[in-house]
């Protein structure tokens, strides 16, 4: 059997069935359930680099499940934008796994470890799912997982968790239900799940009410799922309280996941036009999207708690995405595509930094900021550098995507766009600066307090790795576009 | 026109990056080896500059590609005319600077000394890299860099105050770069594709209406916030708080001459004379390079802190240059160009003094300096020289500077420009003669020390000696500065 050729069905399948497996390895060797978490992440990792040169090499990977020919069998299909996005999935993924070892000691008790590591398993395997799969049906069954294995990893953090973790489901479960519902829509007039099949049918039916019905469906629902404001309430109490290796994870992919469906669902399911001349969707979500950026921006300022800080800048970015999606040109569109890679590697690393300082210093508190360098000069060093690519400095890869981004909102002539786009810049400047003049320049109160040293190892070098990805994908910027990024780009744009 | 590939000016550029990780490395251990990196890499800089400057002469220009980050930002260096000139400029006062660093800092015995060498060298490659920047991607790279990397000297003291200023400084600075720079660069590259330096702009040939083209330009000019224009100016004075060298060569050299300088690349290498002139642009930065001029001036008079008065001197005569470039002129060009290397000398001369005067005596404020220039005679004798510069009195190099500008207004015809010039002189005259009647006629209230020789350091005294040496020397060889300017004319006008 050729590795190579199942690959896309093993990446989803071996995460699966290794978080069943963890729960029995209690039984053998606790010890063991770590290593052996760690090793199926790295396995799905370069499964995925395999996809991708896969699909750089011979295009287009179409696995048919079960031999059952499409439409009436689940297809997965894997084009430039799924290896992509399983890519930034299944390498945050790993990283943030090792990072895990240390960072969960603190933040939970030890017999809920394994459990840990299974729900994080699952919720890879659902993330993996959503986007490898080529079945809008199947494609929902993922999102349950992903959702599901999501509110459990949460709720497992400190004792807020719970709340947060249960306005999440109210709030997912209502997103769900509007995806399950477009698809029903989609069902009854097509009777087809197939995303290439669909895309075949349903030109002649886009003047029909249903179609419109399912698509506002639809879009609602990953609106809610990717906490698109104002339907974010759930992320921020979320991704606060949860264990920091969970924001970091989540907050890295599970957005970014949601902003892949939503960019098939746009363009691949329906064609372009369909959003920008019979429905005035695409306008309507670069509104939108510019007010999730300028609320993100503003609400991020007034935060004292470094993770909700986090989570609300999370907001913008997603806004930013969304926006360049919509644009209607190539370059705007390239600036989400590498947003989602850049904002990825960013916000994991700054969930990362939020929970290393948390393991040393026992606060999330911007207050207790002060000093940090004397203590931790290499984790700050790192911290700087995502801030810096944050705001948007080059050579950090930040500035590339914010180029993209606001090069494609002056193309389309979308001022106010671009002006939000810079405005959040200037946000992310005062927010970040503010912090970093805390953090070398301010004077740390209590002795005792502050008598530690820098961060274990496995929590020091995920860190560095991913503030080294961030120069390095800065500076491959262009490689990764003319690569991968360029093939992305719907037609007619 | 001959180009060369040459990595020259990577290596100007990288050096002092060197020195910083070798600075940060060696530490507060080893002082005299931690110094010595310094005052290597200054030289070294130094020599690769002046390498490059027999070819430049010859008309070629030097180029390197460092990196297609993508197909429109590219990483590339490119050392023309006024790139050398604002190059040897810089490298040769950061020698100067760096000797006097060390004299100041040991003389005072500052905290944190390994991370103000450290960032300053940092400083120091960045203002290499935007004097060698081949378009406005990699220039906004280390414009960016140069504001970064200063923010830590700033707020070098570490008290509320100097963070204040640090944060002030960091607001303008990072803040107008992101909001207006950027964006203008994005407009460029929308509308012409294309963001290299060429001698007649990148516009030419593209259909662009009037409103764009002005609102791209001033976005421009208020996105250089390091030009210290009116009214984005209150950065300068905020910035005082940091150690005096740092206010020398970064605050009165290596970063506002990077504003000024990137305000003429705009003006000559992305618009372009033709386009200013038909859009009549250049009248519009003139009025506000004017109205900088004069308010700055008036400003000046009212303050009693030494520094502070100095730093409002500076923000009226970077706008003499930006004046000189807006006149559009070969003369009104050649006394901007010249009026960075005169205003450079003669200024870092007087903030050295500043930083002596405090180093000797503590004290800060014009109304205590009193009789001062009889206990620190060559300190007030290199003070009088920078201060005569400044107004505009042969034999100084900022003599040369005022001739040419003066030249450029008759030549535009604008006698509005010429007035301008005038009343500022007058006005440079009322607030720097003060200082040297009351340095050297007035009697010294305090009965201890008087009229007793009580110098700052060695290490002070003769880089400061050497700078005012250097204003006079400019007055006397012109001619050094003024061949590389006919190149860069010669570039942008042609012949005529």
């Amino acid at each position: 059997m050729n590795l190579s050729e199942h690959a896309s069905i093993l990446i989803v399948v071996i995460p699966l069935v290794a978080s069943f497996i963890n729960i029995f390895l209690i039984f053998l060797k606790r010890s063991l359930c770590y290593p052996f978490f760690v090793l199926v992440l790295g396995i799905c990792f370069a499964l995925s680099i395999d996809i991708l040169y896969t699909v750089i090499n011979f295009g287009t990977v179409r696995y048919k499940l079960g031999g059952w020919m499409p439409p009436w069998g689940i297809e997965y299909v894997i084009d430039y934008l799924n290896a992509y996005v399983i890519v930034i999935v299944s390498s945050i993924s790993f990283i943030i796994a090792i990072y895990s070892k240390d960072s969960v000691k603190k933040e939970i008790t030890k017999a809920r470890l394994p459990y840990f590591y299974s729900t994080y398993l699952l919720l890879t395997t659902g993330l993996l799912g959503i986007t490898i799969t080529g079945d809008i049906f199947n494609l929902y069954v993922f999102l349950e997982i992903a959702s599901l294995s999501a509110y459990a990893l949460i709720a497992i953090g400190e004792k807020r968790s719970v709340l947060a973790s249960y306005n999440y489901i109210i709030m997912g479960t209502i997103g769900a239900c509007f995806y399950l519902l477009g698809v029903g829509y989609i069902y009854i007039i097509t009777g087809s799940l197939n995303i290439n099949d669909l895309t075949r049918l349903l030109p002649s039916m886009y003047e029909s009410k249903v179609t419109l019905t399912a698509l506002a469906f639809f879009v609602v629902g990953i609106a809610i799922k990717i906490a698109l404001f104002p339907l974010h309430r759930w992320l921020p109490d979320s991704y606060t309280f949860a264990p920091s290796a969970v924001s970091a994870f989540a907050s890295a992919t599970v957005t970014k996941v949601g902003i892949y469906v939503l960019i098939r669902i746009s363009f691949t399911l329906f064609e372009p036009r369909f959003l920008t001349e019979i429905t005035p969707l695409s306008n309507m979500l670069i509104w939108w999207a510019t007010i999730a950026i300028f609320f993100g921006s503003i609400i991020a300022i007034g935060q004292t708690d470094f993770k909700r800080t986090l989570s609300y800048i999370l907001i913008a970015e997603i806004g930013y995405m969304v926006l360049g999606a919509n644009l209607g040109n190539k370059e705007g569109f390239i600036g989400a595509v590498l947003h989602m890679l850049n904002d990825a590697v960013m916000i994991a690393c700054l969930f990362m930094i939020a929970g290393g300082i948390f393991y040393r210093v026992g606060s999330r508190n911007l207050e207790d900021f002060n000093g940090l360098n004397k203590n931790m000069p290499i984790t700050m060093s790192a911290f700087t550098i995502a801030a810096l690519s944050m705001i948007g400095i080059p050579p950090t890869a930040g500035f590339f995507s914010k180029w993209y981004l606001i090069l494609g909102a002056i193309e389309a002539r979308h001022w106010i766009s671009a002006s939000a786009l810079i405005f959040s810049s200037l946000v992310n400047a005062f927010i970040f600066f503010k912090l970093l003049e805390k953090v070398y320049f301010g004077k740390n109160v209590g002795v005792l307090k502050y008598n530690f040293r820098e961060l274990p190892l496995s929590m020091m070098i995920p860190i560095l790795i991913m503030a080294l990805a961030i120069l390095i994908i800065g500076f491959y910027s262009g490689e990764i576009i003319s690569s991968v990024i360029k093939f992305t780009v719907p037609a007619g744009f | 026109m001959e180009t060369i590939i040459s990595l020259k000016p990577i290596l100007a550029v990288i050096v002092s990056t060197i020195a910083s990780f070798l600075i940060a490395i060696t530490g507060d251990r080893a002082r005299n080896l931690r110094e010595t990196w310094t005052i290597l890499a200054a030289v070294i800089k130094f020599g690769i500059v002046i390498s490059m400057l027999p070819d430049i002469l010859n008309g070629k220009i030097i180029e390197y590609t460092l990196l297609k980050i993508t197909p429109e930002l590219i990483l590339h260096f490119k050392v023309d005319a006024l790139g050398i000139f604002f190059a040897i400029t810089a490298s040769f006062l950061w020698i100067i600077t760096s000797f006097y660093s060390i004299g100041y800092m040991r003389g005072l015995n500052e905290h944190g000394q390994t991370r103000y060498f450290a960032y300053f060298a940092i400083a120091l490659s960045a203002t290499m890299g935007v004097a060698f920047s081949a378009n406005m991607f990699t220039a906004f790279l280390f414009y960016e860099i140069i504001t970064i990397s200063t923010f830590p000297l700033v707020a070098h003291k570490e008290t509320e105050e100097a963070k204040r200023g640090a944060r002030k400084y960091l607001a303008y600075l990072l803040g107008t770069s992101v909001a207006f720079q950027l964006t203008a660069i994005v407009i460029t590259y929308n509308i012409t594709g294309n963001l290299n330096f060429s001698y007649k702009g990148v516009f030419i040939g593209a259909n662009i209406s009037h409103t764009i083209i002005t609102i791209t330009f001033l976005l421009y000019i208020a996105g250089i916030t390091k030009a210290a224009i009116m009214p984005l100016h209150s950065w300068l004075p905020a910035a005082m708080v940091a150690p005096t060298p740092v206010s020398a060569l970064l605050h009165a050299v290596a970063v506002v001459k990077t504003g000024v300088f990137m305000v003429m690349r705009v003006v000559l290498h992305i618009f372009g004379i033709d386009l200013l002139k038909s859009f009549d642009l250049g009248t519009v930065l003139a009025i506000i390079a004017s109205f900088t001029i004069i308010s700055a001036s008036i400003m000046a008079l009212k303050q009693d802190n030494l520094k502070l008065r100095l730093a409002y001197s500076t923000v009226s005569q970077l706008s003499y240059i930006v004046l000189g470039v807006a006149l559009l002129t070969p003369s009104g060009i050649t006394g901007s160009i010249m009026h960075i290397v005169g205003h450079a000398f003669g200024k870092i001369t007087l903030f050295f003094t500043a930083g002596a005067i405090y180093v000797a005596t503590h004290k800060t404020k014009i109304s205590e300096l009193d009789g001062i220039g009889k206990q620190m005679p060559f300190t007030m004798g290199a003070f009088t020289v920078g201060a005569l510069s400044m107004i505009g009195i042969p034999p100084f190099a900022g003599f040369i500077s005022k001739w040419y500008l003066s030249l450029g207004a008759l030549e535009a015809g604008d006698i509005f420009v010429l007035a301008v010039l005038a009343t500022s002189t007058i006005l440079n005259a009322c607030y720097f003669m003060p200082i040297i009647y009351i340095a050297f006629l007035k009697e010294s209230k305090s009965i201890i020390n008087n009229r007793k020789i009580n110098e700052a350091p060695m290490l002070i005294v003769i880089p400061l000696v050497i700078a005012a040496i250097g204003t006079v020397f400019i007055f006397f060889y012109p001619s050094i500065f003024i061949d590389i300017i006919k190149v860069i004319i010669l570039a942008v006008i042609g012949n005529n």
